[in-house]
């Protein structure tokens, strides 16, 4: 039975459960009793979750379990004697044949895979009806287990709050436990490169080319440094030299200058800025700014400056998170209390004294928290860099030569030809990993800093 | 007592009011208050809470210019000039005419730099050692020296609730002004600490023109020598502490001091 024709039934299930006992709730002898502990509808609530509550958590997991389970089945099968043991291969057949079973596709283009449909099918009906079976089960198992308990001196009011707080808990587990999983496939992935390239070769030499890997010694021309200076250079130097000045300064005028008039169209319209999709300001970068930034260039005397100049993708990039700093900076500003202000100007400073020698320094630490998580974002900024920036790892300090990010080097190692156990491949998943955990530290500092300042105020 | 301005020509008053009203947008807070302020007097508002107070104190300074909702009509002259007049610098005025607030608002640096504030940015001091000695007097005119003399670096708003309303009292007179305002200036302090500030304001009155905000009548009488009492935005009654808290010659003020209402 398909997923959605279950769900649908289990659903119901939890429907009718929810009538049954709402109705017999209703009939209860009250035996003199003015007020039942609970409502109808409360024991009606618990029959319901207990019916559909672990019909639908048998489902999540046997879903995610019966690939698995299939395939082992599959394999067992005398046809697939035949099969290459090379993993990448195997699977891809395995593929053909589990399309033509389900009906997505009407013939394989390899022998073997024909071979392997019948058995294919088999194995999914055969799963697909056993865990159908078990989840109706667990729905009537459930469903008359809590009927049986309701009575009228069952609290249902008090389980059926408990259930509650359980589905919200679940729910809020599900972003937290994605994460983690998105770490462990990081860190699993990297943990194979490690195997093959040396994390010191890796962390620490300056040669970057897996274009040319040598296969005796491929840490020798993966050595991420130059991608990390280029991350750096990018989105830590150049786009915070554009964002820092611009966001602070916008923030102060729209908290102490703009009349309220003004605050109220700009600003939505800096938001609006947020709100463009990163790959117009790659557009906006490659096709508009670089050209720009190379005419600088030579104008100023540097004849072969490169068209996938630092400086073009840290600008666009910078302007980018302006409205990001500006709304941090705007917040911690409005946070320092009114009493700071009029104090100072009751001292006789003006407005820009005010600012600079009590406002800001009052702000600095939420400013400073806004200034990391910005960076943060710039580094893991990708669409701009991958339209703007060059694939050329250089380690430099004139932003008028080109360099490269991490994200870009991902985008490039993924894309293209790729054979899933190479080195060059698994790179991608070790400079994922190195950049998750600095935007995580990143975050982490911000945060306690943001907690730290709060407590000054309180 | 020394450095006290002479007399002005004119009213002969340090600070007079004219008909002043004030609004907040449609809303009228007060209407028509006259009254003058002296030198070597404190002179006490008190009235029910939501009567314009605080609102007419802060016309004193021109601190309602940071509200932009509120309007100011009527004159108000600091010794025979408006201060309203555009030839009036607000920076000017505002060091010549202090402010204390209600809630304690130490800046959140070192207690030093907290009295150095309003020197630095008049330009007060010409050395470090003339900053310092600002710095020593106005902390000791505010009875806060012998308390904190060894560890000015510390954060202003590491003091307690009083010690840091005395600081803000050093951080107004270390720019020497010449009429200090306070809005309920212990309202949010312990008995202890009221009486200290209480105190100081009996110090510091032969020095300047202190005009103090205050809820508590047994306050007024005591710290002050002219109480203006105020209800629904209007200066009801206006004159020698004694009289007023004695002999009131208006029925609503009566009713206000023997706790009728308010
Ligand atoms: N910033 C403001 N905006 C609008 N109305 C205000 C503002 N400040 C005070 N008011 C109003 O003006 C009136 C007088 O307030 P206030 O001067 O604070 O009274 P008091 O200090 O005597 O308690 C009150 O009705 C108050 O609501
Ligand atoms: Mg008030």
């Amino acid at each position: 039975m398909n997923v959605f024709a279950l769900l649908f039934v289990v659903v119901g299930l939890g429907l009718i459960g929810w009538l049954t006992a709402r109705a017999r709730a209703v009939r209860f002898d009250r035996g003199g009793q003015k007020r039942l502990h609970s409502l109808p509808s409360q024991h009606g609530w618990y029959v319901a979750m207990w019916t559909v509550l672990p019909a639908l958590l048998f489902i999540a997991v046997w879903s995610a379990l019966s690939p698995a389970l299939i395939k082992d089945q599959v394999l067992k099968s005398p046809a697939a004697s035949q099969l290459s043991d090379f993993a990448f291969e195997r699977d891809t057949i395995l593929g053909e044949a589990r399309d033509v079973a389900l009906g997505r596709a009407d013939a394989t283009f390899d022998d073997t895979a024909t071979a392997l449909v019948e058995p294919m099918r088999a194995a999914i009906a055969f799963y697909g009806w056993t865990g159908t079976g078990i989840a109706i089960l667990l729905a009537f198992a459930g469903g008359a287990f809590a009927f049986t308990r309701t009575s009228p001196t069952f609290r249902a009011r008090t389980r059926v709050e408990r259930g509650l707080m359980l589905i919200l808990l679940l729910a809020s587990l599900i972003a937290i436990l994605t994460t983690v999983g998105i770490f462990l496939s990081l860190f699993w992935e990297s943990m194979r490169f490690f195997a093959m390239v040396p994390p010191q070769d890796f962390l620490f030499s300056t040669h970057w080319s897996p274009q040319l890997i040598d296969p005796n010694n491929p840490g020798k021309s993966l050595g991420a440094v130059p991608l990390f200076w280029g991350t750096f250079f990018i989105g830590a130097v150049i786009a915070m030299l554009v964002a820092i000045p611009f966001g602070l300064m916008s923030a102060i005028y729209l908290t102490q200058y703009a009349a309220p008039r003004v605050r109220r169209w700009m600003k939505p319209l800096l938001e609006i800025l947020a709100g463009v999709p990163t790959v117009v300001y790659g557009y906006f970068a490659a096709l508009t700014v670089a050209p720009a930034v190379r005419n600088l260039a030579v104008f100023l005397g540097m004849p072969f400056a490169s068209a996938e100049s630092a400086l073009a993708a840290g600008l666009v990039m910078g302007v980018m998170i302006i409205p990001f700093v500006s709304s941090l900076a705007d917040d911690s500003i409005a946070a320092v209390p009114t009493a700071m202000r009029d104090g100072s100007l009751a001292m006789g400073a003006t407005n820009s004294e005010t600012i600079s020698r009590v406002l800001l320094p009052a702000a600095l630490p939420g400013v400073v928290a806004g200034v990391l998580l910005a960076v943060s974002r710039a580094i893991g900024e990708t669409m701009i860099v991958v339209m703007a920036a060059s694939g050329a790892a250089n380690i430099t300090l004139n932003p008028f030569e080109s360099a490269t990010t991490v994200t870009k080097q991902i985008v490039d190692l993924l894309t293209g030809e790729s054979e899933f156990d190479s080195p060059k491949t698994l790179a991608a998943f070790a400079l994922g990993l190195t950049l998750f955990v600095i935007t995580l530290l990143l975050n982490i500092v911000a945060l306690r800093v943001v907690k730290k300042y709060r407590e000054a105020y309180e | 007592m020394t450095d006290a301005t002479p007399f002005p020509t004119g009213t002969g008053h340090k600070m007079s009011a004219r008909g002043v009203s004030v609004s907040y947008g449609d809303k009228q807070a007060i209407r028509d208050v006259s009254i003058d302020v002296d030198m070597d007097h404190v002179t006490a508002f008190i009235g029910p809470s939501g009567c314009g107070k605080s609102t007419f104190l802060r016309t004193l300074n021109r601190m309602n210019d940071t509200i932009a909702s509120a309007r100011v009509t009527g004159e108000i002259t600091l010794d025979g000039e408006d201060i309203y007049s555009s030839a009036m610098d607000v920076v000017q005025l505002r060091a010549r005419v202090g402010m204390v607030f209600q809630k304690p608002n130490p800046f959140p640096k070192s207690i030093y730099e907290n009295v150095a504030y309003g020197p630095r940015i008049h330009g007060l001091a010409a050395s470090k050692g003339a900053l310092d000695g600002i710095v020593e007097q106005s902390l000791r005119r505010a009875g806060l020296w012998d308390e904190v003399k060894d560890r000015l670096s510390d954060s202003g708003t590491a003091l307690s609730g009083g010690q840091q309303q005395r600081l803000c009292i050093a951080r107004a007179i270390a720019v020497d002004p010449e009429v200090i305002l306070m809005d309920e200036p212990c309202s949010a302090l312990d008995p202890i600490a009221t009486a200290k500030i209480e105190e100081l304001i009996h110090e510091l009155k032969g020095r300047y023109a202190i005009v103090i905000v205050t809820h508590n009548m047994q306050q007024a009488a005591r710290v002050s020598q002219k109480t203006a009492f105020f209800h629904l935005g209007q200066l009801v009654e206006y004159g020698d502490t004694d009289n007023i808290f004695t002999a009131p010659k208006q029925e609503r003020t009566k009713d206000y001091i023997t706790g009728r209402y308010g």
